[in-house]
């Protein structure tokens, strides 16, 4: 029954991934104890995203204006641009566009530095120092990636839709009203959008850092094996955040 | 004769191996205390793979290790991260952490394990530096040190916590004459003055015979010999012969075995 071993393999491989899951969160008290190391992988991992998430965060939010007047325009809608814009990024551009870029920013470095940690025997290292490297290097980080995502998912939207994104274009290139556009954004966005928004984020957080760590930490101690890790991490991840955007929509939209 | 009080690590009746292929068929192997044992053997022997198991990071499928008189391989996580504690393990790369000073990598150990004021981390890591003769390289970084350094950097690291054994893995490879000397120095001076217990894995067999107090020669899953040096060196076993001499055929076949004949594989190129 050879067509039956890629899912098996695959199941396994789930499996391992739960597991390793599991064993992150134990080590996760243990982490919380030295917030310096935490204070340290949040710099690296979003701190370090900001110049990508802000300048993607601001274009995305100036096309979405762009392509919103021409349509609102013909129906004489204009200053609803505001709810286009604000409601198209905080419920889904925002989120599902800064998890796709920590993929491949930050989830592709985590698994790049976990793997290489590996394959030079600074974990091996670690562990016969008595020293748990999921506590001092793996935990770390997945909280980190956990507490990085909703904030880089709120700096997004905001740079989408005023400051340099939406305002910029709608308001001062187009002359939109400025009054219309932030009143209309405020009667039609509810807090269960903020609500939902940062949920998404802290999930798609979960799931790239969870998918980085695990793919860093079971590279094979090559330099092929930490580059096919990666690799998946970003495919992977990528497909993740996907999927996941449809199954967390699908549950807010009821 | 050895007694179980004079060993350090008893290992007894060890099998292990990589799915089908087998590292060790039941070998059994002391360390004394306050001696220098070399391990010595060709490469692929698995002489990395022992240190690996005594260390308890990989498992045996049968027989046992213990480190005195402690079963590794029976301990919960936190015993064994506790036994790990009174041993140390040079890795072949030193394994230094890249993104630490040399001075944090040093102090590594007595941050996670101690709750040593600052100013007394401070002393002690200078001193294992100077033991090691670094001192003047504690703030350099991992990428700007030689490969000695930084295995002098990882020993002294691995004095840190003044553990009961120190293993080595291959610390000789890649190293010039100079860097090895110092090594060798090193490895004598802290095992006497530490009173330490060392195990050298290497296949450098010239200078380890120099400083080893007893020696092992493993090839095969089995151990070959074992004894002094000179009783070694005078071994009945011609593959134990072939390797100390270095010569390039003899049991160790030169030729990787091919599924046929030279001839018959020129041949069936033209086919």
């Amino acid at each position: 029954m050879n067509f039956l071993s890629p899912l098996t393999e695959g199941l396994r491989g789930l499996g391992r991934a739960v597991l390793f899951l599991f064993t992150i969160l134990a080590g996760i008290p243990a982490a919380l104890l030295r917030p310096r190391l935490i204070l340290q992988q949040i710099y690296s991992v979003g701190v370090l995203s900001l110049i990508i998430i802000v300048i993607s965060g601001s274009f995305i939010g100036m096309v979405l204006a762009l392509q919103g007047y021409r349509t609102l325009v013909n129906f004489g809608a204009a200053s609803s641009l505001g709810v286009l814009v604000a409601l198209s990024i905080v419920r889904e551009l925002g989120p599902v566009v800064t998890a796709l870029l920590f993929a491949g920013r930050a989830g592709s470095a985590l698994a790049a530095e976990i793997g290489l940690m590996k394959a030079t025997d600074q974990l091996s290292g670690m562990e016969m120092m008595a020293v748990d490297p999921i506590k001092r290097v793996i935990a770390p980080r997945f909280i980190a990636g956990l507490v990085a995502m909703p904030l880089l998912v709120s700096i997004f939207s905001l740079m989408a839709i005023g400051v340099a994104g939406g305002h910029a274009i709608g308001v001062e290139l187009l002359g939109v009203d400025d009054g219309s556009y932030w009143s209309q954004i405020n009667q039609a966005m509810h807090g269960t959008d903020i609500r939902d928004m940062l949920i998404k984020g802290t999930v798609f957080g979960l799931a790239i850092s969870w998918i980085a760590v695990y793919q860093g930490y079971h590279a094979a101690p090559t330099s092929e094996g930490v580059s096919r890790a990666t690799t998946s991490t970003v495919v992977v991840s990528s497909l993740a955040v996907l999927a996941l955007d449809f199954v967390l929509t699908a549950f807010m939209f009821h | 004769m050895t007694t179980a009080a004079d060993s350090l690590v008893r290992v007894r009746s060890l099998k292990f191996g990589f799915g089908p292929k087998v590292i060790y068929d039941g070998i059994d192997l002391d360390i004394v205390r306050g001696k220098i044992t070399a391990i010595l053997g060709p490469s692929g022997t698995g002489k990395t793979t022992l240190l690996r198991l005594i260390g308890g990071q990989w498992k045996p499928d049968a027989g046992s290790i213990e480190f005195d008189g402690i079963d590794v391989h029976r301990q919960s996580r936190s015993q064994l991260f506790e036994l790990r504690k009174r041993m140390g393990l040079l890795f072949q790369s030193g394994a230094l952490l890249t993104d630490l000073s040399v001075f944090e990598n040093v102090a590594f150990p007595l941050r996670e394990h101690t709750a040593f004021p600052e100013s007394m981390i401070r002393d002690l890591v200078l001193m294992k530096l100077e033991a090691v003769g670094l001192r003047g390289a504690a703030k350099l970084y991992p990428s700007e040190i030689s490969g000695g350094m930084a295995r002098r950097v990882a020993m002294a690291r691995a004095i840190a916590l003044e553990p009961d054994m120190i293993m080595y893995d291959e610390p000789f490879t890649g190293q010039d004459p100079i860097s090895m000397g110092v090594l060798i120095r090193l490895i004598q001076g802290l095992n006497k003055s530490l009173d330490l217990t060392s195990v050298i894995v290497t296949h450098d067999v010239e200078d380890v015979m120099r400083i080893a107090d007893y020696v092992y020669v493993l090839s095969g899953g089995k151990v070959l010999d074992h004894g002094s040096p000179a009783e070694v060196q005078h071994s009945k076993s011609d593959l134990v012969r072939q390797f100390l001499n270095g010569e390039a055929d003899g049991p160790v076949s030169f030729h990787y075995k091919a599924a046929r004949g030279y001839a018959d594989d020129l041949m069936a190129g033209r086919e």
